[in-house]
């Protein structure tokens, strides 16, 4: 693990990036990291793309600029594939999370990614509307980015989002939330 | 027992809030400190405070409310950036006038127009001659702990004036991060109540606030303004010094991070320090001897303490998030004073950086140390991170 892990979030308005980013740094914190999560502040429109950002480090973090070159990119919705960059400024080592129905092999074929990079997929936008008959993808991407902070397990994502919401959602929303995590993290297609 | 918790620079200054109880706070929300009186009116609503909290029309009417409250006596709290500060404008000398010890969470965000919510320091630049004290932050914890400071800093009666805590819009403002927080008993028992000096309220001792002071004596008030400012730094050193036996966090008015053998130092305010420290960290490895200089106390400005930071350098890079039209950058100016005054001859660049929110990265903190580094010094203002 490189000092400072720095995230990416694609997403678009009003799917839950932010949020998303967000709890990432509240999981992570609780076990034991320092984080850091902030959005891009742009025109705050529903479904316009947006991104958001984390940093992850075993010491204080100082710096404060806009992520330029990404450990981990999370692609929230599968439309951004084609709309956006996700693979601005990656590196050989960057891993890529994608909310797509697709395997990694084709998913990389489509962003240009060399077969070596390594690129996870998750079908999110299915699992959080057979979950929860909505398509809210960040709940899935959280699980499956249990797969990249080794020593912080799926179960403490869960229990962060138990502890957080459980007051506030009714016993089945919050059921369908942490079975979409837990999926998140199941189904993930390695590549 | 203090807890940490992960929190925004906007929310730390409503939780500090919620902590001290003020007894009024007038707000008008804009962006990005927004959150503020947003996360305040909840603790309100809630029942969690006793303030009163008065809903104006305008920044104007929100200021104006403070500081007829804060003259009644009472304990006062506000947060405001860009265009509704620089609506405030006229009233802030008035309230330091008046010697009214407001507390305001003043989140950095650039002055129209081109319309933008993003950082940078002109907002409360422009406000650097109204007579308040200005403390700039780097980080969520460092905004939370000067708010309660500030109370005490504020109100002090070698001082009476009111409070900036400066934070940078957005990057500090909107970013989550873990920030430590004291208990309630604690922050109580830290500020106390206020005992207000000839409050307007006290009909048993009546006293008159606003009246007119022409060519007779109104000279006169502005140097006992002065006075009051000259006793700030002892009040500051005070504060922060018991704050930081109570909570290990010591903030003293400027901040040095390897200056002490530096050939070559970055003078630099607020959230970018952070990337400058990165960097000193990055050109140290590489055997590069430079430091960073962090300017927390803005007004009245620490000079003794930068004198002495900067005096073993062998140059200096001065970078400022604000521009002064037609002028030197404002805190190059203050840099160039000081070190005037002291008779001392140091070759220093300007920078302005970071204007309208432009990212502020550690390439573009390299870019000024290397000209340090490469005797590369010339008096023109420069620019980080600009398309020319």
């Amino acid at each position: 693990m490189s000092e400072v892990i720095e995230v990416r979030w694609h997403g678009r308005g009003g799917q839950g990036a932010k949020t998303g980013s967000a709890i990432l740094a509240e999981v992570l914190f609780e076990a034991g990291k320092h984080t850091q999560s902030f959005p891009e502040y742009g025109a705050e429109r529903q479904g316009a793309p947006m991104k958001a950002f984390n940093r992850v480090s075993d010491r204080p973090i100082r710096n404060r600029s806009g992520v330029l070159s990404p450990d981990i990119v999370v692609l929230i919705d599968p439309t951004l594939i084609e709309a956006v960059k996700p693979t601005e400024g990656g590196k050989e080592t960057t891993v890529y999370i994608i909310n797509s129905p697709e395997s990694p092999a084709n998913v990389k074929k489509k962003l240009g990614l060399k077969d070596s990079v390594k690129l996870m997929t998750v079908d999110a936008t299915r699992i959080t509307l057979e979950e929860f008959g909505q398509n809210r993808p960040n709940t899935p991407m959280l699980g499956a980015l249990a797969h990249f902070f080794k020593d912080v397990p799926v179960d403490a994502f869960i229990d962060h989002f138990t502890h957080k919401m459980g007051a506030k959602l009714p016993e089945k929303v919050l059921k369908a939330n942490q079975n979409a995590i837990r999926r998140g993290y199941e189904e993930v297609q390695q590549g | 027992m203090s807890r940490k918790d992960i929190t925004s620079g906007n929310w730390a200054v409503a939780e500090a809030m919620r902590q001290i109880n003020p007894d009024v706070v007038a707000a008008y929300p804009i962006t990005p400190s927004t959150d503020i009186p947003m996360k305040f009116s909840e603790f309100v609503a809630d029942g969690l405070v006793d303030t009163n909290l008065v809903t104006v029309e305008s920044e104007h009417s929100a200021i104006s409310a403070c500081l007829a409250a804060a003259v009644s006596g009472a304990r006062v709290m506000t947060a405001s950036s860009a265009n509704g500060v620089a609506l405030m404008h006229e009233i802030f000398p008035i309230a330091a006038s008046y010697r009214a010890p407001i507390v305001f969470g003043l989140v950095n965000r650039s002055l129209g127009a081109p319309i933008n919510i993003h950082c940078d320091h002109s907002d409360s630049m422009a406000e650097r001659d109204s007579g308040w004290i200005h403390i700039y932050c780097e980080d969520g914890q460092e905004v939370y702990d000067t708010m309660i400071m500030a109370v005490r800093i504020a109100e002090h009666k070698d001082v009476l004036l009111p409070v900036f805590v400066c934070q940078d819009g957005f990057i500090t403002s909107h970013c989550f991060e873990p920030v430590e927080f004291m208990d309630d008993e604690e922050v109580r028992s830290f500020i106390g109540e206020r005992d207000p000096l000839f409050p307007l309220l006290d009909i048993d001792n009546p006293v008159a606030y606003g009246s007119l002071a022409l060519t007779d004596y109104y000279f006169e008030i502005k140097r006992q303004q002065v006075e009051a400012m000259k006793h700030v730094e002892r009040v500051y050193r005070e504060v922060a010094g018991e704050f930081a036996k109570k909570t290990g966090r010591d903030y003293p008015v400027v901040d040095t991070y390897k200056t002490d053998d530096a050939d070559h130092i970055m003078v630099i305010m607020s959230s970018a320090a952070g990337a400058a420290k990165d960097t000193v960290d990055r050109l140290r490895e590489k055997g590069h001897k430079v430091g960073c200089l962090r300017i927390r106390l803005f007004r009245p400005f620490p000079a003794k303490a930068v004198v002495d930071a900067l005096k073993g350098a062998k140059s200096i890079a001065v970078l400022d998030r604000a521009a002064s039209l037609g002028a030197p950058a404002p805190l190059f100016t203050e840099i160039k004073g000081a070190l005037y005054d002291a008779g001392i001859h140091i070759p220093a660049n300007t920078y302005v950086y970071g204007l309208g929110g432009r990212d502020f990265f550690p390439h573009n903190a390299e870019e000024a140390f290397m000209d340090l580094i490469n005797n590369n010094m010339s008096p023109e203002e420069r620019y980080l991170g600009l398309r020319e």
